[in-house]
């Protein structure tokens, strides 16, 4: 038996992005002995890559702005679907959560009077993004990494050592929750750097590890979204809700090849840019389905003044929610009407001036111009739809971020509910800030009920996961000799092509018999060389988190027979107010296999449903649910 | 349907390695991490390199090609001179782990000597104002994405093991002058000198301006001009102008 190092904290967060990080600082100005356990470096996490901005209705740039109109707009763009409760959670603490960041040091773009400036997005009402140029992300993630490193600094003068109370394992991956009984009692993990096995001892466990999109072929996801914490959520006994529902953002780069996929963001067509085919017309006016309608201007004219005057005039329809402007773009291509690669065009160049370009948006005029030889402030850029975001999670309590195992917490990307169908722009890090916060608090009060009756790890448990971790290097009795990169690869075509932006139910069928052989093949997967710092091997380990989750993906995309958000199907293209009040939960079965079971939605609360107009409630709600009021 | 070029990349670890030499395929539009990646997927599968966004935002995929410190990610193909064996080594100052991934923990030793940033008392969070020309200093150090290439070109660190524990290097260094510049920090009423520690505590006298490090930055921060030379200044003004100290002290209170 080889000998494990074994560490004790009271919470560990699995995830070092913007959820985690503040999920962290929560616990550890709650008392608790925290770590933060990150697959990659300290301030890498995909929460670096966020763009456009932070959304919260602090209302600086236009004081109409309050949280009902944030709440109404998320349930909006989620076509109802939502977790009314977190939903309305987000909006009324999203203000603060941003403000206290400028107390840790972040310092946003500002209006003229001083105050956090806020920018116009897809589906809100009213400019409402805090941000920093169009690195947003990068401000949310170093200010809350160098608000630890203060935290440690207090530490430090206080107990002689930084690492006192909150420690970060960077670079250090978890491949295993551990249950004492029904409690959650830990985590075992490796490090990249030399493949040595570590477990954590902790009551309480907070998953913060991002999204899945690393199963499809086009996405702007990095290589860490494997869907770790969905997965290790589902084998602790955890139930996920929402999966069928993926993020297609509508405006991905297209050219080069090696570039497909990255992120081109929304704030191009905030900050005035317009969407146009091969025969240069802006389409987008033709594609303003009925539930918007009314809400979104009608021609090029009134679509134009809105940026000047947006209290008198309807917004453009490049400001749709993503999953309208994708499925639009997509339609578009398909009739022949795209670009040579492809895509479509965006433009900006005949829209602002070259200086306001590069002052707004520089790092999309860096990205095209370093990747693509396309000068932005000069030319249109070819764009189309890109995996992006995951609206499906952890199925939590919206208080307080617990999933339905004890001591289990998640909270931003793999946590469920929030976005409903479809998630707005700029929800995310405002998410990340809300519920990372709640979950910290929520694994504190867990822990303080717990008094000494404290979980354990038992030594076999350790050493059965620690083996199986090791598999791949070929003393697990492997046959064959799969190579996890082949096995990746068909996966990402899978999911892609069968999964995708369109669906129907022969292609998911499909899918779903190709996930089946390629999880035997999972099996036979051997790695070579040695276990330090080793991608055969992480990939090896990661790909069975992201067949799992593929295979919950598409189960519950058979099932839900309606096009909603981010799920459209071919051959049930419309909403039906019947599916709005149902999820699908996933669970992991006995044999390994995932169940998708129906579950009805708590019925939206009264005073919350007022802040509609009942017509609007119509075009998503059955009569039944509306029944009775007036 | 690319064409062939050849790679020489150095495989190792701590105790020692060599080249590897691979005939690769590259296609239009490519970047070098993109071959990393083929040579990884068809050739050698537990070749080690880090990388996360592939978008230059992330700061991870910090290395040598053909000895100039680049982000592999935004080193495009065709902006190396065809036809020649294209060398991929480690960033050279710091400790190899393996093959391409260096242990770049002293950068994050480094960075928690700064002092952190200290809020300024009796604003309630919501209550900062500040004005845009004021934010846009100290904004402009916080594009960094910690790349650590500066740190990695900085010839005080570069084959200077011995100048490691006293001097912070431009990307920390960048940092307390961010701080410094931050028109809210409120570091100097709790008798915190940011100008001294940087001289004192982080070895800004180290760096005698040469601006490598600002060469090399893929986010084009002037790290020398903006941070490290009027930094340089205030520390002159301070250490002998007791005149000038008295004076900026009453101007701020
Ligand atoms: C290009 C891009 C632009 C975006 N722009 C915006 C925007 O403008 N506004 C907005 O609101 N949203 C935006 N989003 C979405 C938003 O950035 C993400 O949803 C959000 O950052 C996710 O944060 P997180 O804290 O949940 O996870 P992440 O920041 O992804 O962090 C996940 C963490 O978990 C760790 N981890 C994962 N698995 C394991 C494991 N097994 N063991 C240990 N650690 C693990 C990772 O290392 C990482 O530290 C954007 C996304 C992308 C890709
Ligand atoms: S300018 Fe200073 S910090 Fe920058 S490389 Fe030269 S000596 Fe180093
Ligand atoms: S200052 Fe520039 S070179 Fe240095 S770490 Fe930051 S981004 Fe990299
Ligand atoms: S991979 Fe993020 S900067 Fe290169």
């Amino acid at each position: 038996m080889t000998e494990i190092e074994r560490l004790s904290y009271d919470v560990i967060v699995i995830g070092a992005g913007g959820a985690g990080l503040r999920a962290a600082i929560e616990a550890r100005e709650q008392g608790k002995k925290t770590a933060i356990i990150s697959k990659s470096l300290f301030g890498k996490a995909h929460t670096v890559m966020a763009e456009g901005g932070c959304a919260a209705s602090m209302g600086n740039v236009n004081d109409k702005d309050n949280w009902m109109v944030h709440f109404g707009d998320t349930m909006r763009g989620g076509k109802f679907l939502n977790n009314w409760r977190m939903a309305e959670l987000h909006a009324k603490e999203a203000p603060d959560r941003v403000w206290e960041l400028e107390t840790y040091g972040a310092l946003f773009d500002r209006t003229p009077d001083g105050k956090i400036s806020q920018r116009n997005f897809g589906g809100h009402t009213y400019p409402r993004l805090a941000h920093v140029g169009d690195r947003t992300g990068l401000e949310l993630i170093r200010t809350l990494q160098q608000k630890i490193v203060s935290l440690q600094q207090e530490d430090l003068a206080e107990t002689g050592d930084l690492d006192a109370r909150i420690k970060v394992f960077a670079e250090c991956t978890v491949t295993d929750l551990t249950k004492d009984g029904d409690r959650i009692s830990g985590a075992l993990a490796y490090w990249r750097e030399s493949g040595r096995h570590l477990v954590f001892e902790a009551p309480a466990v907070i998953l913060a590890t991002g999204g899945i999109g690393k199963s499809f072929k086009v996405t702007s996801n990095s290589w860490e979204y494997t869907g770790d914490g969905h997965a290790l959520a589902l084998r602790a006994g955890a139930s996920l809700i929402n999966m069928e529902f993926i993020q297609f953002h509508p405006t991905g780069m297209v050219w080069p090849p090696s570039v497909k996929g990255i992120l081109v963001t929304e704030s191009v067509r905030g900050d005035g840019g317009v969407l146009t085919n091969s025969e240069g017309k802006r389409f987008m006016f033709d594609y303003i389905p009925d539930v918007f309608k009314g809400q979104y201007a009608t021609t090029e004219e009134e679509a134009d003044r809105w940026y000047t005057d947006a209290d008198n005039n309807k917004r453009p329809p490049e400001l749709l929610p993503r999953d309208e402007v994708a499925r639009a773009i997509n339609s578009e291509v398909k009739a022949g009407r795209g670009t040579p690669h492809g895509g479509v065009y965006l433009d900006v160049s005949s829209r602002l001036k070259p200086e306001v370009i590069i002052k707004k948006l520089p790092s999309m005029h860096h990205q095209f111009k370093e990747l693509a030889d396309v000068d932005i402030t000069k030319e249109p850029m070819e764009v189309g739809p890109t995996c992006h975001y995951v609206m499906g999670g952890v199925e939590v309590d919206p208080d307080t971020g617990a999933a339905s195992v004890a001591g289990l917490f998640a909270a931003g990307e793999c946590s469920g509910g929030m976005h409903g169908s479809n998630r707005l722009g700029g929800n995310s890090l405002s998410d990340l800030l809300v519920f990372g916060r709640r979950s910290g608090a929520g694994a504190a009060a867990y822990i303080d009920s717990l008094g000494d009756q404290r979980p354990s790890i038992s030594d076999d448990d350790v050493q059965i996961a620690a083996r199986r971790s090791v598999a791949a290097f070929g003393d697990g009795g492997q046959e064959g000799s799969e190579n996890p990169y082949t096995l990746h690869q068909e996966l990402q075509q899978t999911m892609n092509d069968l999964v995708g932006i369109i669906r129907k139910q022969e292609e998911i069928q499909e899918a779903l018999d190709r996930l089946e052989g390629l999880k035997a093949r999972g099996e036979q997967v051997v790695v070579e060389g040695h276990r330090q710092f080793n991608p055969g091997w992480h990939l090896a380990l990661d790909l069975r988190n992201m067949l799992l989750v593929s295979e919950c993906v598409a189960k519950a995309a058979i099932l839900r027979t309606e096009s909603r958000g981010g799920h459209t199907r071919d051959d049930y293209p419309t909403m039906d107010a019947e599916w709005r009040h149902v999820l699908l939960v996933c669970t992991l079965a006995d044999d390994g296999t995932v169940d998708v079971e129906r579950k009805e939605q708590i019925p939206v609360r009264e005073d919350l449903l007022d802040l509609f107009e009942s017509d609007e409630l119509g075009k998503y709600f059955t009569s039944a649910e509306l029944s009775g009021r007036n | 349907m690319g064409n062939q070029e050849h790679f020489r990349v150095w495989r190792g670890d701590d105790e020692g390695g060599d080249f590897a030499d691979y005939d690769v395929e590259v296609n239009e539009g490519e970047v070098v991490l993109d071959i990393i990646h083929r040579i990884q997927a068809t050739q050698a599968p537990d070749l080690a390199v880090r990388w996360n966004c592939k978008a230059g935002k992330c700061g991870s995929c910090s290395a040598e090609i053909n000895g100039r410190p680049r982000l592999l990610c935004m080193t495009r193909m065709s902006t190396l001179p065809p036809g020649e064996p294209i060398v991929v080594t480690p960033m050279r100052t710091f400790p190899v782990i393996r093959d391409l991934v260096t242990d770049v923990s002293f950068n994050y030793d480094k960075a928690r000597e700064v002092r952190a940033f200290v809020p300024p008392e009796g604003v309630e969070p919501g209550d900062y104002r500040m004005q845009q020309v004021d934010v846009e200093r100290s904004q402009e150090f916080r594009k960094c994405i910690e790349c650590f290439l500066c740190q990695d070109t900085c010839h005080v660190l570069r084959d200077h093991e011995e100048n490691k524990p006293a001097f912070a290097g431009p990307r920390f260094l960048m940092r307390v002058a961010e701080l410094d510049m931050h028109p809210l920090d409120a570091a100097e009423e709790q008798g915190v000198n940011r100008k001294e520690a940087a001289q004192d505590e982080h070895g800004l006298g180290f760096c005698n301006i040469t601006k490598c490090c600002t060469e090399v930055c893929p986010e084009h921060i002037k790290i020398t001009d903006n941070a490290l030379i009027p930094l340089k200044e205030r520390v002159v003004d301070l250490k002998f102008d007791p005149m000038i100290r008295r004076k900026k002290r009453a101007s701020r209170s």
